[in-house]
Order: C-alpha cells, then sequence, then structure tokens
C-alpha cells in the first residue's frame, strides 16, 4: 500500500525523538568541553618527547642525534645540540637537545619522526586542543611544552608504552652485564698483570 | 473576554486615536492595526521554528541539538533558545555579496518580490473567530493567486545570480510549483463544494460544532487532506521536496548566490509561505480557530489554532527528519500520474458524498455511516490500485538514462 | 479609488512600454508580468474580484513561467543582447491602432461602457459556474476537447518518433 513504508519510517523517528530524551545511552554525542569521549588507544594527533622520572630536563631521553629533525618531511622540527653531555639511562654520557621545537601548525601527524628515533625519545600524543590566539608563536611547541613524563605515555597508549618499558628494561640489563662482564674481565687483567708481574 | 481581546483593543485604540487624528488617516491606522501582529508574530514563530527544528531533528538522529546560546555575558543556557537572536544579528550584520556578473537589480528585486506575495498570503487566513484581516468573498482563490505569484520571484532570484546552481534550482523550482499547482488548487476544492463558500471564513464557520464537524472526518475530507498537505510541502519547497535547494546537489538552489539579509529572507519566506499554507490547511480540513469539544471551547479561538499550527509545524520537523529527498522523475510521476487523478477522483467522491447525505435528511448518522461506506471504500480501493499500480512502478522502477549510459 | 487607478494604469503601461523596449529577454518577461499584475490590480480595483484573482493565478502564474521556460529552453537566454525593435515599425503602428480602433468602439457600444463604473456588482463564483454549467456549457465543453487535443498532440510532439521502429 501506497504510505507503508512512510509510516514505518515515521515510527522509527519517533521512537528516536522520544527515546533520545528518556535513554542517556542513545544519545551519540557528548558535549564536548565539559564532557569528553576518552581518546582511543590508537589515536595520534602530535609527537612529544618522554622523559623518565621526575625531572623534565635530566630525564629526558632525546639525544639530539637530529634524525628525526632530517627525516620529518614538512620540516617542523628544529633541534640545536648541546655543548656538555649528561648519562642516559644505561649511564652512557649523550648529548641532549637545548633547543626542541616543534611547528605543530606545519606537522602533519605523519609519525616518521617516532618511526625513526632510535631511543625511544619521541612519541605521538593524544592532545588535540592546540587552539590559541598566536597563530605563529602559539603553535610552536618548545621543549618545556613538548617534555611529558613516562607515565604519560604509559596512560595514552599502554600496550605500546609498556613494550618499550620492556625493551628499555632488557637494554639496561644487557648493559649492566656486558659492564660487568667488562669490569670483571678488566680485574681479571688486572689480577692476571699482578700475579704475571 | 479573552475571545475578544484583540477585536477590543483594536477597537479601543481605534476609538483613542480618531479623537485627534484626521479621518481620512483612519483607514490606514487601522489596516496597520491588523497587519502589524501579524508581521510581529510569525516572523517569531519562524526564528523559534529554527531552533526547535534543529533541536528536533538533533532528537531524532540521537543527537543534543544546539543547547549552548543562551543570555550573553552569563552561564545562563536557556537550552539553546538564544540561538535565534543570534542567527538574526548575525544575517542582520553580515556583508552583503553580489555576484560581479549579477544582473544587479533583478537581484536586489527577487527577495523583495518574494517576500510580498508572501505576507499577502496571511491576509486572508482567519486566525480566531472575527480576527480576519481581510475576509475576502474568495480568500481561497487570492491564496492561491498570491502564492502563484512567488514563483516568478524565484526565477528572478535563479536567473540574476549568473550561477548554474541557481539557474537550475530555480528551474526545479518552478517546474516543481507549476506541477503541484494544480494537485494544490483542485484538493482543496473538495472543501469549497462542501461549504459553498470560497471565504476562508465561511469555511472555518462551517465547521464549527465539535471535532466530528470537521472535514477531515469525511472520506473525502481525508483523502483531500492527504493530497492537500503533499501538494502544500511540494509547493514550499520542503522536505521531501526540497529538491530547488538540495544542499546535496546544488549549494543552496536558487539562492546559493545571497549572502546576509536578503538570504534571511528568502529563509524567511520560504517558512512563512509554509505556515500560511499550513494555516489554510488547518482551516480546510481541521476545523480552523475551531476547539474539538463543541461549544465547550475552553480556549479562545486563536490559541486553538496556534496550537494546531504548532502542531503542524512539529509534524513537517518530523517528516524532515524521516523522509529522503525524491528524484526530479519520480516527483513528476508522483505529481501527474497520481495527486492529480487522485484529486479528480476526490471531487467526485465529494459529490457522490454529498448526495448520499442527501438521501438521509433524518438522521445525519446513517448519513455519514453510508458516506464512509461507499464513498470511503471506494476512495481507499481507488488509493490501493492508483498508489501500487501506476505511482508505486514510476516511483520504485529503474531510471533509464538514455545518454549517460551509452 | 481614483488614485489608486491612476498607479495601477501607470504600471501597467509602464510595464507593457518596458516588455517593448528592453533589450533583454529576461528582462521583457519580467515586464510583462508587471503588466500584467496591473491588469489584475485594475480588476480588483473594478471590484471584480473573481476575474482580478484569476488573471493573478493565470497570467502571471502560469503564463509568464510558460514564457521564461520556452524561452530558457529554446534558445539561449544569454546570447548578446540583440536590439528587439522591428524595423518595419509602422506596419505595428497600423495594427495596433486598428485593434485600438476596434475595441473603443466595442466599449462604447456595448451597455456595459454607459454603466457607471461603481455601479457593477461583482458577481459571485457561484453565478459564474452556473452559467458556465447551464448557458454556455457548449462552449466551455468545446474549449475542454480544444485544450485536451492540445495536450495530446503536444505529448505526441514533445515524444518523438518511437525507438526501435515500432509504428
Amino acid at each position: 500500500m501506497l504510505g507503508a513504508g512512510l509510516a514505518k519510517g515515521m515510527r522509527e523517528t519517533a521512537r528516536n525523538f522520544i527515546g533520545s530524551y528518556l535513554e542517556y545511552e542513545r544519545l551519540t554525542t557528548v558535549e564536548y568541553p565539559e564532557e569528553k569521549i576518552p581518546a582511543k588507544e590508537t589515536a595520534r594527533q602530535f609527537p612529544f618527547l618522554v622523559y623518565d622520572g621526575d625531572d623534565p630536563e635530566a630525564g629526558l631521553r632525546c639525544v639530539g642525534c637530529q634524525i628525526c629533525e632530517k627525516e620529518c618531511p614538512p620540516q617542523c622540527i628544529y633541534i640545536e645540540k648541546s655543548k656538555e653531555k649528561k648519562p642516559d639511562h644505561m649511564g652512557k654520557m649523550q648529548l641532549y637537545p637545548h633547543t626542541f621545537d616543534i611547528d605543530i601548525s606545519v606537522c602533519m601527524s605523519c609519525q616518521i619522526c617516532v618511526e625513526v628515533c632510535p631511543f625511544e625519545a619521541i612519541k605521538m600524543d593524544t592532545e588535540f586542543e592546540y587552539s590559541t590566539t598566536d597563530r605563529f608563536g602559539g603553535l610552536l611547541a618548545d621543549k618545556h611544552m613538548l617534555a611529558k613524563s613516562n607515565e604519560h605515555y604509559n596512560r595514552i597508549h599502554p600496550t605500546e608504552a609498556s613494550a618499550v618499558d620492556a625493551k628499555r628494561k632488557n637494554d639496561r640489563e644487557v648493559a649492566a652485564a656486558k659492564a660487568k662482564a667488562k669490569e670483571e674481565a678488566a680485574k681479571a687483567e688486572a689480577a692476571k698483570s699482578k700475579t704475571d708481574g | 473576554m479573552l475571545e475578544n481581546i484583540f477585536v477590543v483593543a483594536k477597537q479601543s485604540v481605534m476609538g483613542f486615536l480618531s479623537g485627534f487624528l484626521p479621518e481620512a488617516s483612519l483607514p490606514f491606522i487601522s489596516s496597520f492595526l491588523s497587519i502589524a501582529p501579524i508581521l510581529g508574530i510569525f516572523p517569531l514563530l519562524f526564528a523559534l521554528t529554527t531552533i526547535f527544528e534543529r533541536k528536533g531533528l538533533g532528537r531524532i538522529q540521537n543527537r543534543r541539538g544546539p543547547n549552548r546560546v543562551g543570555i550573553p555575558m552569563t552561564d545562563i543556557r536557556i537550552a539553546g533558545f538564544g540561538q535565534f537572536i543570534a542567527d538574526g544579528i548575525k544575517s542582520l550584520t553580515k556583508e552583503d555579496i553580489v555576484p560581479s556578473s549579477a544582473d544587479k537589480l533583478i537581484h536586489f528585486l527577487a527577495p523583495v518580490a518574494l517576500i510580498i506575495p508572501v505576507l499577502l498570503m496571511f491576509s486572508v487566513l482567519p486566525f480566531g473567530k472575527n480576527l480576519v484581516p481581510l475576509d475576502m468573498k474568495n480568500g481561497l482563490l487570492f491564496f492561491f493567486a498570491v502564492g502563484a505569484a512567488s514563483e516568478l520571484s524565484i526565477f528572478m532570484a535563479g536567473w540574476s545570480s549568473r550561477n548554474k546552481y541557481s539557474l537550475l534550482g530555480a528551474m526545479r523550482a518552478i517546474a516543481q510549483m507549476i506541477s503541484y499547482e494544480m494537485p494544490f488548487i483542485l484538493s482543496s476544492l473538495v472543501v469549497v463544494m462542501a461549504a459553498g463558500s470560497l471565504s476562508l471564513v465561511d469555511i472555518a464557520e462551517a465547521q464549527t460544532g465539535g471535532i466530528w464537524n470537521w472535514h477531515v472526518f469525511t472520506p473525502w475530507g481525508l483523502l483531500g487532506m492527504i493530497l492537500f498537505f503533499i501538494a502544500a510541502m511540494a509547493e514550499a519547497n520542503r522536505s521531501p521536496f526540497d529538491l530547488p535547494e538540495g544542499e546535496s546537489e546544488l549549494v543552496a538552489g536558487y539562492f546559493t548566490e545571497y549572502s546576509g539579509f536578503k538570504f534571511a529572507i528568502f529563509f524567511m519566506a520560504e517558512y512563512l509561505g509554509l505556515f500560511a499554507a499550513l494555516s489554510v490547511w488547518i482551516t480546510l480540513f481541521f476545523g480552523g480557530w475551531n476547539g474539538p469539544f463543541g461549544q465547550y471551547s475552553l480556549l479562545p479561538s486563536y490559541l486553538w489554532f496556534m496550537l494546531k499550527l504548532v502542531l503542524c509545524i512539529f509534524f513537517i520537523i518530523w517528516i524532515r527528519g524521516t523522509m529522503p529527498r525524491i528524484r526530479m522523475d519520480q516527483l513528476m510521476n508522483f505529481a501527474w500520474k497520481f495527486m492529480l487523478p487522485m484529486c479528480l477522483i476526490n471531487l467526485l467522491g465529494a459529490g457522490s458524498g454529498y448526495y448520499i447525505r442527501q438521501t438521509f435528511p433524518q438522521s445525519p448518522l446513517a448519513g455519514w455511516f453510508f458516506e464512509w461506506l461507499v464513498v470511503g471504500t471506494a476512495l481507499f480501493w481507488i488509493w490501493l490500485e492508483l498508489g501500487d499500480r501506476i505511482a508505486g512502478k514510476a516511483l520504485t522502477q529503474k531510471r533509464e538514462y538514455r545518454y549517460a549510459d551509452q | 479609488m481614483q488614485s489608486a487607478f491612476y498607479i495601477l494604469a501607470l504600471l501597467t503601461i509602464a510595464g507593457a512600454l518596458g516588455a517593448m523596449n528592453f533589450k533583454r529577454l529576461v528582462h521583457c518577461v519580467l515586464s510583462l508580468v508587471v503588466c500584467f499584475a496591473g491588469l489584475a490590480g485594475l480588476y480588483l480595483n473594478l471590484n471584480a474580484q473573481f476575474a482580478g484573482l484569476v488573471q493573478l493565478l493565470v497570467y502571471v502564474g502560469a503564463v509568464a513561467i510558460l514564457v521564461v521556460f520556452a524561452m530558457l529552453l529554446t534558445r539561449n537566454a544569454e546570447d548578446a543582447p540583440q536590439n528587439a525593435g522591428s524595423t518595419d515599425w509602422y506596419l505595428g503602428l497600423g495594427v495596433a491602432s486598428m485593434v485600438f480602433l476596434i475595441l473603443a468602439f466595442a466599449v462604447q457600444g456595448s451597455e456595459l461602457g454607459a454603466a457607471e463604473t461603481g455601479k457593477l456588482s461583482d458577481p459571485s463564483v457561484k453565478a459564474i459556474g452556473k452559467s458556465l454549467m447551464t448557458t454556455y456549457v457548449l462552449p466551455l465543453e468545446a474549449m475542454a476537447l480544444l485544450l485536451t487535443s492540445a495536450l495530446i498532440g503536444a505529448v505526441v510532439i514533445a515524444k518523438g518518433p518511437e525507438e526501435g521502429g515500432k509504428p
């Protein structure tokens, strides 16, 4: 019958209309600034720099190797190396970035910097609310803005972060074992030379 | 007391003014006092409809809809009902852009030429008992004639913009409005036959005395109500017949090249035309300003009218939230192969219904029963047959693209 | 009423003049619509509601649209504006004056011409309908037949020859 399908459709929309007032779960949207949907684990927006411990300066994983700066397709990363060195998590003396800037307005969120970083120092953040009244200075993220703790990384990408942490722990253990072996070898060498001498 | 409050108010204002104003100016003052409330109330209703429509469509799609704009400088949101004021201020203060290749004069005249007939439509509508700005003997004809005059301004808007989308939208609009003009008029004729008058005031008065006297409760009235509503939707370019401004195809149709307040005028004219058509729909089939309980009116007549109008507005928002836009060939098939024959058959039904009732002069109930039995069954059967055989096939058949497929 | 008549008459004549003299075809059509609307206003001013409203409905609502469609679908309306004026205007002048004379004699000769304008009453739609269905039923039916045949003819012409060689 002509019009029967229309009546069926009208019934469906009426059910939605009334249901949206009665059942909160029906609503597919949230009221954004007050209420936010938690970011998905796979969400990626802009890069940030990971640091360990409590001090963003001392714990920064970045060694200023500039690989990401060279690989970045839109050339949005600017790095200045430091003159002096500081020990990294394995106790090795490394340089660190004196300046590390990312121009958020240029970044295209390609994640290539994350792929190429050998030190697990740069990762993708889920933060997206960068709106500012100053479109040049306000969108240029410096080292202090970019540095975020490893706990933050563990919170936004737990699976990936635990894998990274395990790898770094393994690295440290291997390095420690190596150092120990070396030390022992040196000790043995010294003992040998003592006995020899 | 409440029933005649507007009439009494106008008389007292006129009595007060006649004390010191010259005699010759009084007819103008009187007309102004009749026109001003219409110019105030219906644009306000339009503004409220825009926000209700957005909220309603949101709820239909399981969203919240706009609920932010409230009183400025405070945190009070009044559920988003400040939105229409913000929209009004925005469109008033926006830059008015006229395309450099446009026909400037016609481009300017089109919105003016559109809003005048649309506002004129309201002049013959009976909003309540004794509440009609102009009690015209041929009120219904006036409504249709003035409505037909608005078609040309749509063409003016589309042609003068020098834009393909505008012109296509205008051509679609004209083709659609011309096609549905006929069912629009013919479907209302059954009521004219029943009431024996073209005056909308007389038609409304013919339905006094309770809900069972409304024309929608006769078989031809029911069918006429449905046909008139469909034709009115098409005349007002309203979903699902919003092809002239199909935003997914034609940007905004005939008013693509309009901005600022001229755009707002087009927008408003469309809604005001819709309100006028719905008001006529109410007057023809749903008893106009009559309450449903006979002599127990409960509410003043104008409030009954507004209540019915608001219910109609909710109904069309509901329809807009439900139905997809139909295709141009479906539109034409539906107009000429279903609506027009149905309207003509309905005229026959109204005539035979009249004679069936005449044969039972003593008992109106028996007349009513036999009318439904004979005319109602016949019209229902024709609806099914015509709907399935002609319109159903035309609406569902695959379209043949004569040139694109080769 | 007198001033309304002058305004409407001016509007009608201006519209008619514009329809003749504008360079662009669309402007001519729109000007013609002004002329139609002015005529409708004149009818209404003469207390002939039905005639005036039907004039509005048919001429402004339908005939003008028909002209617009014919214009936009048959030739390119965006052509360079051409001079619409004809060279043999004196011939037209002769025809126009003859039509005017015939109309003037007819109006002067009829009894309606002698009646005072204010005294003419508006025939109700009911009365018009009744006389159409009784006194003038034959012309009405003949007209209906003519229009139907014209409609069918238009459909046949528009459809063109059947594809696939079927007769």
